[in-house]
């Protein structure tokens, strides 16, 4: 009754007849830093509402990729499109980048955090900011200079994951910390997520914590698209986990 | 609550695999509705996508049927607790007899084994009934 092979439905994350509508398109985008090839034409289309994994070592492109498509990077050659908008201001507002390292004061508390980021951000919702500072049990009152690395790592997903954002793009939010604040951060993330109105593009090496979140795994290697597809048909084709297949991958 | 999956087969068919387990051993019931397709996705901490692929998978599959605005719901006829089973037996079973053909046992020596594990579980079962 139940076949494997043939239950099995073609494409990524495909939801129904419905035509996808893409948040973001990259055509053949390439970045060098003197003789490095930090991406080399890469091109990708980023359906509404999926979460995808951007895989691979350090030095592979991820962080740079991420920082093309928020706008902080110039590419040397190929175009990126969001909601058919190149970076700029106009996007600024549709794409939140929460990068791997500390951008808030230290001086200030979680609780000035939340206040100023509602003050910066049009796009902030007061009311999921609350909900996700209780789920990572965040005190207000703390200084950002006196949190361990996990609870900044978990404010700072509150920064991206507060916004009503189309496009979430998180830089490596589970580098160096605890296992208990990664366990908080993959289910903050799946607790947000609801497969509507948003994309996430989140950059790791920590594949075996992350897997379960992806609709789609892109590989890099060297700047370059090593392998890309959906998790599941991959796990079908391949017969392993996409950590398992990872370690072949950069073998 | 972390619920371990097997992340080297697709999660998916896990979770279709568990909620047919749970309607064949009676905890759902025909009729009985599932977990949101939200909830559920929190609950397993897997992608919202992942369980709204394997709900409609069940539904192709005639096992749960979702009315507008509702829920999804195990199939109301009595019908799909025995088919359930039906489908689980028949993987068990083909999982098995493979398993035991790639040893190397011939159809005789399957159902030895499968006798004597039988006798000595029966032994088993009827001390622990005596007490």
């Amino acid at each position: 009754m139940f076949d494997r092979s043939s239950q099995t439905l073609p494409g990524t994350g495909e939801r129904g007849m419905a035509s996808k509508r893409y948040v973001l398109e990259i055509d053949g985008l390439s970045k060098r830093y003197g003789r490095v090839e930090a991406l080399d034409d890469v091109s990708l289309q980023l359906p509404m509402g999926e979460i995808w994994g951007v895989l691979g070592p350090n030095g592979s492109g991820k962080s740079t990729l991420l920082k093309c498509i928020a706008g902080l990077v110039k590419p040397d050659e190929g175009s990126i499109r969001i909601n058919g908008l190149s970076p700029s201001r106009a996007t600024k507002s549709v794409v939140a980048f929460v990068p791997e390292i500390n951008t808030m004061y230290r001086w200030m508390t979680v609780a000035e955090v939340m206040s100023f980021a509602a003050a910066f951000y049009q796009d902030w919702s007061k009311e999921r900011a609350q909900e996700l500072m209780e789920f990572m049990r965040l005190e207000p009152g703390k200084k950002v200079g006196s949190l361990s690395k996990g609870m900044r790592a978990r404010l700072r997903l509150i920064l991206g994951m507060a916004r009503d954002a189309q496009l979430v793009l998180l830089d490596e939010p589970l580098s160096g910390i605890d296992p208990a604040s990664r366990d908080r951060i993959v289910e903050g993330i799946a607790r947000q997520f609801d497969g509507e109105g948003r994309s996430i593009v989140l950059s790791t090496h920590a594949v075996d914590e992350t897997e379960r979140l992806f609709d789609t795994v892109m590989f890099l290697r060297d700047g370059h698209i090593e392998l890309i597809g959906n998790a599941e048909e991959l796990r079908i084709q391949r017969g392993k986990s996409i950590n398992d297949l990872f370690k072949e991958v950069y073998a | 609550m972390k619920v371990e999956f097997d992340q080297s087969r697709p999660i998916y068919l896990q979770i279709i695999e568990d909620i047919k387990r749970q309607i064949a051993t009676g905890v759902l019931k025909p009729g009985d509705k599932l977990p949101s397709q939200r909830d559920l996705a929190v609950q397993l901490q897997v992608n919202a996508n992942t369980v709204q692929r394997a709900y409609r998978e069940m539904e192709l599959l005639g096992i749960v049927e979702t009315l507008r605005g509702q829920g999804t719901f195990v199939r109301a006829e009595r019908s799909i607790v025995e088919e359930t089973r039906g489908d689980m037996v028949s993987t068990l079973v083909e999982e098995f007899v493979t398993a035991m053909q790639a040893l190397g046992y011939d159809a005789e020596a399957i159902l030895l084994h499968v006798r004597q594990k039988l006798a000595d579980t029966a032994g088993n079962g009827g001390e622990r009934n005596g007490k």
